[in-house]
């Protein structure tokens, strides 16, 4: 209560919330997977288009809240380009952050992209939010293993 | 949307709702709290919280059980408390009341008991668009078992039950209706007295679930001659883990035990188990006593403030915050048929529930956000989720009030 709510919404949120970017389908996916949380009914699902290790193309669909969504559009802008090792360091470092765990600190050529997540990480004193702001990253996790086939993961 | 509610004056002169708000310390501790949020679960008042804690510290023993003084004031109270629970529904014999640990657990041993007897693969159950998950779940439990059919009424396009298309779906197949009183979304109250006498016609029995009607108006379950009536102690200002499973007894005394254990028997050997009479057979193991005697204290709380006096006084406020909430650009308020009561779901153009419901805690207003244990209701409206605003004996215009200019601030911060 003691945090102001602007620190949780903050603009970049609302923008990404309100316009999603890469929000479509991919008809050329190599890979997909559905997030879904149980307990608030939000459905993401995330598209990767795989070359060998690098993330060519990201996209999301879904419903949620501005949280997720604005989690999920600037996931799919930092993704772009990447490859998974460097993903899935950017997701360990957010997810660290936003659970309250010991910080993991990304390797310094991320560290740009590290910082635009940074608002995002206001969630962190909303422990209800939490999930909110990771569904989309699971989702991503869970499509880059997944491969055409596409699996669901679950945020509980 | 527009929603019928015939106006009334706003306020109920007779209920002192300042002074009612002096009774729950909940309000004394959390200064400035805005609580609407009471179809999740109401707050306790002091005669709860308070008896609860002097029966510690009287008269607690088991009850059943021991020959000692202790134990018999212990079993008193709780057989009190069941007698109390047995005027609260007009029942004719406290034996029909069972105490279970909440509607959720009520309706599940109806199912498994009552169901696992009676129910075969051919028959049909009905239930409504409107219920909750622990009215659709159970049923689909024992389907999966026995394979009878469930059928849904569906709800209309005010967002009542459709009583013309249930009519239509009762059939020599229909073995049971189990339907909510009031609906936990919406606020609609179903009309049971129609459906109850339609069912029986057909030979039906029927289940109501009224864990949201049993706190906001009266409740004479003979006077319906509805066949099992549920709620939860939790939701009428009494503890949770507790609740009633009012049964007839014609029913209670055919229908096998569903959980063995002491308490429930009357002899036991490893060749042959024979069982108590309802409602003990239903009672196994040490039961929630201090949730029963708690519970007995807030029925007698609800029956002090008047139960016709709440549901005017919920009445009058629904319809308050009906017209407010819908004369709000952006607001749309989700039917609730031709009679609503105590509950409002809406949505807010641009707003998804949860973040509505972030911004109004912010501003100190605690509401219900998402599917509100309804997903088949969900999907019937095409939403998400809601946001729902709930009414108790404790609430007034002003929670109204705040509620709306919290949803303004919500629609300023979202530029909504």
């Amino acid at each position: 209560m003691s945090m102001d709510l602007r620190e949780l919404y903050q603009d970049i949120i609302l923008d990404h919330g309100r316009h999603p970017r890469n929000f479509h389908g991919m008809p050329a996916a190599t890979n997909f997977a559905h997030g879904h949380n149980p307990l608030c009914g939000d459905k993401v699902t995330v598209y990767l288009k795989l070359e060998g290790d690098r993330i060519a193309d990201v996209s999301f669909e879904g419903r949620g809240c501005a949280i997720s969504t604005a989690s999920a559009s600037l996931m799919t802008e930092i993704l772009k380009g990447k490859t998974l090792a460097q993903a899935e360091a950017l997701f360990k470092g957010f997810h660290a952050k936003v659970t309250g765990g010991d910080p993991v600190e990304p390797p310094p050529e991320l560290a740009d992209d590290a910082e635009r997540l940074e608002p995002l990480t206001g969630v962190r004193t909303y422990p209800a939010r939490v999930k909110c702001a990771t569904l989309a990253w699971h989702a991503f996790e869970a499509a880059a293993k997944s491969g055409a086939l596409g699996v669901s993961v679950k945020t509980e | 949307m527009t929603v019928v509610s015939p106006f009334r004056p706003a306020a109920n002169a007779g209920f002192d709702v300042r002074r009612i708000r002096r009774d729950f310390p909940i309000f004394e501790r959390n200064p400035g709290l805005i609580f609407l949020d009471t179809a999740a679960s109401a707050q306790k008042p002091k005669p709860v919280i308070d008896g609860v804690a002097e029966f510690y510290r009287t008269d607690y023993a088991n009850v059943h059980r021991g020959v000692y003084r202790l134990s018999s004031a212990s079993t008193d109270q709780f057989e009190k408390a069941r007698e109390t629970a047995r005027r609260f529904l007009n029942a004719a014999h406290a034996d029909e009341i069972v105490f279970v640990r909440g509607t959720t657990e009520a309706i599940n041993l109806v199912a498994h008991s009552w169901g696992g007897k009676f129910l075969e693969p051919g028959d049909e159950v009905i239930l409504s668009e409107l219920e909750h998950h622990s009215n659709i779940v159970p049923w689909q439990l024992l389907r999966d078992r026995i394979g009878f059919r469930i059928r849904a009424v569906p709800i209309d396009a005010t967002g009542g039950l459709d009583l013309a298309a249930f009519e239509r779906l009762l059939s020599p197949r229909t073995k049971l209706v189990a339907v909510t009183h009031i609906s936990n979304v919406n606020g609609h109250v179903v009309p049971v007295e129609t459906m109850i006498e339609l069912a029986h016609a057909r030979g039906a029995k029927v289940l109501l679930d009224g864990a949201q009607a049993a706190p906001r108006f009266p409740v004479d379950v003979r006077a319906l001659d509805v066949d099992f009536y549920v709620f939860s102690g939790h939701k009428a200002y009494g503890p949770s883990g507790i609740g009633v499973l009012y049964g007839k007894k014609d029913l209670l005394v055919e229908m096998p035990p569903w959980q063995g254990g002491g308490s429930m028997i009357s002899s036991v050997s490893f060749e042959r188990t024979s069982y108590l009479e309802p409602p003990h057979r239903f009672e196994a193991g040490t039961p929630d006593i201090s949730g029963a005697i708690g519970l007995g204290y807030a029925l007698d709380y609800i029956e002090g403030l008047g139960r016709e006096a709440i549901r005017e006084h919920e009445d009058a406020l629904t319809g308050y915050a009906l017209r407010e909430l819908s004369a709000l650009p952006g607001v749309n308020v989700i039917g609730g048929g031709q009679r609503q009561l105590g509950v409002i779901s809406f949505t807010i153009e641009g707003i998804h529930p949860h973040d509505v419901g972030q911004v109004l805690d912010q501003n100190n207003v605690a509401v219900r956000a998402g599917h509100h244990c309804a997903q088949p209701l969900m999907d019937r409206l095409g939403v998400a989720g809601t946001t729902r605003a709930s009414f108790g004996v404790y609430n007034d215009e002003s929670d109204v009030d705040a509620l709306v200019a919290a949803i303004r601030a919500a629609q300023e911060l979202f530029g909504a």
